[in-house]
């Protein structure tokens, strides 16, 4: 999957976009969310934000959305507005 | 027209742009944000503005419908920049076209309020004391909350 980190939280995952393969069994938005935060506790504090939405391709995704190799998600922190 | 975009804009030629796309208009009122040289009593050298690549698009154009549908637009321009912009430069461009004035004033004030709030752009200011990224103002919450009325 692609993974994006906008706004503040790239600066905390030290890259706004990353490429990576996801373990078997982590096939949920949530589960995503999950890995990554044990992977790297530092980002895993900031993705844990109740303000962080997950938007898988172009839409908000909940946290059961189901996701697969083909897919981006992005972690969006709270808007700064237009 | 709606467009998220790095390049600059002309908000005279998208007025008049506009203006020929809705020939039964009687009034356009069109909004251009600049970005500011000093943010919070600190110089500000640049502005960089991080957005989603499908997702921000999709927003604004949401809001641009809601817009049209709410206050009976004849036609929408929404132009907002991203990327790394200097003082001065041009933004945001919003604007609307009504048969009669109060619907495109209030259009326009009411689709700053939304993009303002919710639109999914993360700004951060680099200035000689280093950079930082902003977040929406209490009060940018207190002008959109205005146009709740309960729905």
């Amino acid at each position: 999957v692609r993974i994006l980190y906008l706004g503040r939280l790239q600066d905390v995952a030290g890259t706004r976009a990353a490429q990576i393969d996801l373990p078997e069994g982590v096939a949920t938005a949530e589960a995503v969310r999950t890995w990554l935060s044990r992977e790297e506790p530092a980002l895993g504090a900031a993705l844990g934000d109740p303000s962080v939405r997950i938007v898988v391709n172009d839409a908000v995704a909940r946290a059961d959305h189901p996701v697969g190799p083909e897919d981006e998600i992005a972690f969006l922190p709270a808007v700064s507005g237009g | 027209m709606i467009s998220v975009q790095e390049a600059p804009f002309d908000p005279g030629a998208e007025e008049r742009r506009l203006a020929e796309a809705c020939p039964g208009a009687g009034a356009i009122v069109s909004f251009t944000g600049l970005v500011r040289g000093r943010s919070g009593g600190a110089d500000v050298a640049e502005l960089e503005l991080d957005h989603h690549p499908r997702f921000t698009e999709k927003v604004v154009r949401e809001i641009a419908e809601e817009a049209r549908a709410r206050f009976s637009l004849l036609g929408v321009t929404i132009i907002h920049r991203y990327g790394r912009l200097n003082p001065g430069e041009a933004i945001v461009l919003a604007a609307a076209a009504a048969e009669h004035r109060r619907a495109a004033f209030e259009a326009v004030d009411y689709l700053m309020d939304r993009l303002k709030t919710e639109a999914p752009f993360w700004k951060r200011e680099h200035g000689p004391d280093g950079s930082r990224w902003i977040e929406a103002r209490p009060g940018d919450w207190t002008d959109r909350a205005r146009w709740d009325r309960g729905t």
